[in-house]
């Protein structure tokens, strides 16, 4: 069940932000545009413990089509994918940086993000400092703070619903095959 | 009401939910089970833990308590038991209003007893017994919108601000008010369950019940949700959902292993009844204060608990929790001489009624009227009967939709005429 045509609901349950900052970082038409879009999917910080948040989401971002970029120093590679231990450190081009570290290193990866021409700086659920996001933004990445990756693609593409939850979705267009 | 929750699916259209009447799914490969097993992707495996057609009532009402997500169960007495078991562990204590639903006393006192988990009783309307009654080994708080059969109203705000205070969540059973009077999460509740059976379904046709989350209590101090789970290879549920990690244990660890899901077709007729749940619920509330208004004006009525009328003690709290109506569930006693006499007398207005309908539920469509002592409150001991407010002659009046003047005269020409 994907979502109708210019299906744009104002997304507001579960956030630390302000309403202005959710303006800013939440929006959900960049948040959508970067699912569709979005090829390549650098994880920062994702672990190596299948039963961590960050392997939940990289599993099935991976299961759903995205490539994955593990970044983790001490990882040699994860969910079958080559590790770096940095940004600088991959050769490929990035889409997106998904970023699972505390606050307090946002800011430096964020300016690694920027550095190395990613399309879009992604900090997860719980996860806000607005100097990393408002830098990036600057830069011209698509900017996301205090979402979850895997959570907004199972808002969009109809499996969040499945788990009884609420998406916050209301409309009588019909679905589409996605 | 009518949306939420449902989209049309792509292929056929259809704009009615469909009823996935299905016990399993069939998977799309070995590597998609696994990874459903192991809750790595969103999906259905088997109608004990999640169903198309459950989903679409699960996520509507959720929507209409501006909840994070819901879990739907076999009826409201196992919603209470799956927040119980998913939130607690032996030793735990919940600290509870006296004036709730006879059933849930008792499970509370017995049934709970029996997983080492105990409670104690407070009047809700006395904050300071609330307090009090809060131990080290307290872990919730528990009360309804609209107590049983009493009509107390509870003060969520300062409940919850109490229960906020102490780091623990606040548990509100809203089954009289359901989303279209009160939403109890916008006053600062953790968690709601609902007797869905009542006026969510509406029509008396389907048992069943919820349980929802507002999302925004934070579960890292609660082992049974933070710390990781024997029963789900060492998973930590809050740390890996965040603010679904409540209602994914209660899911996948709770209902799985209790096994009191809800019938996707079950899930089916309460639908229906979301769809006209405000209409019935204004409606509803309207009538019920025409009778209580009625029934207080009448000479062979000695008092009328309504909490939509001036001289219910908890009508200030009535009028700010619920300004669209107190519900459509009340009760009145007769006046009498004795204990026996009220008893006597109650037993001969319940046989003369020809509208109300004698029997154990309310928020039905249509009228209804019982005799709680000798029925829903018969389990309790006399001293647990007086806590709950229920005297020997209490009659509780649920009302339906009804032409409100054909039960007025219902009303009228069952109770005793004023003696010459």
């Amino acid at each position: 069940m994907g979502p109708g045509p210019g299906l744009a609901c104002a997304i507001t349950l579960n956030s630390a932000l302000t309403p202005e900052q959710q303006r800013l970082y939440q929006d959900p038409l960049v948040i959508q545009r970067l699912l569709r879009e979005a090829r390549t999917i650098a994880i920062v910080g994702l672990s190596s413990d299948p039963q961590r948040a960050s392997w939940f989401v990289a599993s099935y971002l991976k299961n759903e089509g995205y490539r994955i970029i593990p970044v983790n120093p001490k990882a040699d590679a994860i969910l079958g994918e080559r590790a770096y231990p940095d940004l600088a450190s991959i050769p490929d081009k990035v889409d997106m940086v998904d970023v699972f570290r505390p606050a307090s290193e946002c800011l430096a990866v964020a300016r690694q993000a920027v550095a190395i021409g990613a399309g879009a700086l992604w900090l997860q659920l719980r996860l806000v400092n607005i100097e990393a996001a408002e830098l990036a933004a600057k830069s011209g990445l698509a900017v996301v703070v205090d979402r979850c990756v895997k959570m907004e693609h199972g808002r969009y593409f109809g499996r969040l619903h499945w788990a009884g939850m609420n998406t916050e979705i209301i409309s009588a267009r019909k679905a589409r095959l996605s | 009401m009518v949306h939420a929750g449902h989209i049309p699916d792509a292929v056929t259209g259809a704009r009615a939910v469909p009823i996935y009447q299905t016990t399993s799914f069939v998977f799309d490969d070995a590597e998609q089970a696994a990874q459903l097993f192991e809750l790595k992707q969103y999906g259905n495996i088997y109608t004990r833990i999640s169903n198309p057609t459950t989903a679409v009532f699960e996520e509507r009402i959720a929507s209409l308590e501006g909840a994070t997500g819901a879990v739907a169960t076999a009826s409201g007495m196992a919603a209470q038991l799956v927040t119980f078991l998913t939130l607690l562990a032996p030793g735990d204590e919940i600290v509870a209003s006296s004036q709730l639903y006879g059933g849930s006393i008792t499970q509370l006192v017995h049934t709970l007893r029996k997983f080492s988990i105990g409670v104690r009783f407070v009047n809700p309307s006395v904050l300071s017994e609330w307090e009090a009654a809060i131990t080290p080994r307290t872990r919730a708080l528990y009360g309804e919108t609209i107590g049983n059969p009493r009509g107390a109203i509870l003060d969520i705000e300062r409940v919850a601000a109490l229960a906020a205070s102490r780091g623990m969540p606040l548990i509100v059973d809203s089954t009289m008010a359901t989303p279209a009077l009160c939403r109890p999460i916008e006053h600062g509740a953790t968690l709601v369950v609902h007797s869905a059976t009542k006026f969510i379904g509406g029509h008396g046709t389907a048992i069943g019940g919820v349980l929802l989350d507002s999302g925004k209590f934070d579960f890292s101090g609660y082992p049974t949700i933070a710390a990781p789970s024997a029963a789900y290879h060492d998973l930590r549920f809050y740390d890996t959902f965040g603010h679904y990690g409540f209602l994914m244990k209660a899911r996948a660890e709770t209902v799985r292993d209790t096994g009191a899901c809800l019938s996707p077709f079950n899930a089916f007729l309460l639908i229906q009844g979301l769809e006209t749940l405000s209409l019935r619920m204004h409606r509803q509330s309207e009538s019920a204060l025409r009778v209580a208004r009625f029934l207080e004006g009448h000479p062979a009525v000695a008092w009328v608990a309504y909490a939509g009328l001036p001289s219910h003690p908890d009508h200030a709290l009535a009028v700010k929790y619920l300004p669209n109506g107190a519900g459509a569930v009340f009760s009145f006693g007769l006046k009498a001489g004795s204990a026996a006499e009220g008893r006597a007398a109650g037993r001969r207005f319940i046989e003369g009624l020809r509208l109300f309908s004698h029997l154990a539920n309310i928020g039905d469509v249509r009228s209804l009227v019982i005799h709680p002592a000798s029925t829903t409150h018969q389990q309790l001991t006399d001293e647990e009967l007086a806590k709950g407010g229920v005297g020997p002659g209490l009659i509780r009046l649920s009302i339906g939709l009804e032409n409100v003047e054909d039960l007025l005269w219902d009303l009228d020409q069952a109770l005793p005429a004023p003696s010459r």
